[in-house]
């Protein structure tokens, strides 16, 4: 890991943390759904990132949300959901050693990988918090529609940040 | 040995995940069961001076409604003073208890981060023992209704446990025949201008549109208005009813808040140590 792509990531990760709680905590539809755009910094990390390092950047990502969204330990188990699913789904789908990009983008990748990938990752990050946040099973129907409703939109938001911000390769 | 380490690092991501799932698991449920950490709460003086800075901002984005709200009390206090000026004193036959009088002293607090999104909402204050305040304070709001309770205090800073929380419990009564009731959001409730009074006996007649007022227990002055029913066709299936209110107070909105010093609180506490759910 060069000392560019290291900048590139603390950069990404103030600005998109940024936004997120100075902008979008404020931000719902009706209260059900909410976009939670900080997930993109973790999509994006380099591939080549040992797993350890993805889960501590993941976790230390979380208990940062977590403390402007007085909310402690929610977000960081989402984010190491969303970690998790992120491995799991890069192995699955490419091979390891063949890979010659340097981050899973969508300028990098093409719209179909990676919508399928950000659609798996925000749905398992979503899943974690909306359901560590009602801490119970009684509304379960209320809450998969909380999650299934802020998936769309927090996808919505990736792709537009993605498509304005990395399409290197179509430009 | 060697199979073993081999298993370990072919799986690692799977046992990597465990390890920290797990630690975020333990500090959800350690932050759910005792109040909210101090540590990295927004009374935390770095995530609380952060907050403070951007709400200069908001604030003036907002300054129109707290200026009508201001002008509104305004004008309210002024009719009361009118009130009480034009009282011929020899017809008052009621004297007040003069060491009562001066039971609450209201502390007054800008919000400066405050939410209605979640199930467990939280307000955060720019007021801290400094300014004399302490846990389970009563806290009330600019112009009518209740805001909630104190949870925890820093130097400067305080959290606030509104209404809008599954753990809050205000006690309240029917402004018309005094019957008691404990208000509370519900739970599956998500909307911030609804609340549900539930325990009020069966036998008493509710109608839409009749207000409900705080009782005088729990720290909050009693008569503050705090909504107006209606909905009271909420079958339960026991000798209580559950009535649905809407909240003369806009939690979206909340500026600027009272808190409710009261001079008995530490005497009342201590003659009741074994109530709890009910503050």
């Amino acid at each position: 890991m060069n000392s560019r792509v290291i900048l590139v990531n603390i950069f990404r990760w103030m600005v998109l943390l940024f936004i997120q709680i100075f902008l979008l905590r404020n931000m719902a539809f009706y209260n059900l759904s909410t976009p939670f755009i900080y997930v993109l910094f973790i999509l994006v990390l380099p591939f080549h990132i040992p797993n350890v390092l993805l889960y501590i950047i993941a976790f230390i990502t979380g208990l940062t949300l977590d403390s402007f969204y007085d909310t402690l330990g929610v977000h960081t188990s989402a984010c190491i959901a969303l970690a998790f699913v992120r491995i799991l789904f890069i192995s699955v789908s490419l091979n390891r050693e063949s890979i010659d990009e340097p981050e899973p983008s969508l300028g990098n990748m093409g719209f179909r990988w990676f919508s399928l990938y950000a659609v798996l990752c925000i749905f398992a990050h979503h899943v974690v918090l909306f359901f560590l946040e009602a801490f119970k099973f009684t509304s379960l129907t209320y809450t998969l529609g909380r999650t299934l409703l802020s998936v769309v939109f927090t996808l919505f938001t990736v792709l537009l940040v993605e498509f304005i911000f990395h399409n290197r390769k179509s430009a | 040995m060697r199979n073993l380490w081999i298993f370990l690092s072919r799986y690692n991501a799977f046992f990597f995940f465990i390890i920290f799932f797990a630690a975020g698991i333990i500090l959800t449920i350690r932050n759910n069961v005792y109040q909210r950490s101090v540590t990295f709460g927004s009374t935390n003086e770095i995530v609380g001076t952060a907050y403070k800075r951007l709400n200069v901002i908001k604030r003036y984005l907002n300054l129109v409604q707290v200026n009508d709200s201001l002008a509104a009390e305004n004008a309210a206090l002024k009719t009361q003073l009118l009130g009480i000026a034009s009282i011929d004193s020899t017809q008052i036959t009621k004297v007040k208890d003069t060491i009562n009088h001066q039971q609450y002293t209201l502390i007054a607090a800008k919000v400066f981060k405050n939410s209605v999104t979640l199930t467990n909402n939280i307000l955060t204050i720019n007021k801290g023992i400094k300014d004399g305040i302490a846990k389970d304070m009563a806290v009330i709001s600019l112009g009518k209704g209740v805001v909630g309770f104190v949870q925890n205090v820093s130097e400067n800073f305080a959290t606030i446990r509104p209404l809008l929380n599954q753990e809050t419990a205000i006690s309240v009564v029917l402004k018309k025949d005094n019957a008691f009731g404990s208000l509370v959001w519900g739970d599956n409730n998500f909307d911030y201008r609804k609340a549900y009074v539930k325990e009020i006996p069966n036998h008493y007649k509710v109608k839409v549109g009749d207000t409900i007022i705080t009782s005088g227990s729990g720290g909050f002055p009693r008569g503050i208005e705090v909504g107006r029913v209606t909905n009271t066709n909420l079958s339960t299936g026991d000798s209580f009813m559950t009535l649905e209110i809407t909240l003369f107070n806009n939690f979206s909105t909340l500026q600027f808040v009272y808190v409710v010093k009261d001079k008995f609180a530490e005497e009342v506490k201590s003659l009741q140590p074994e109530v709890k759910n009910e503050q």
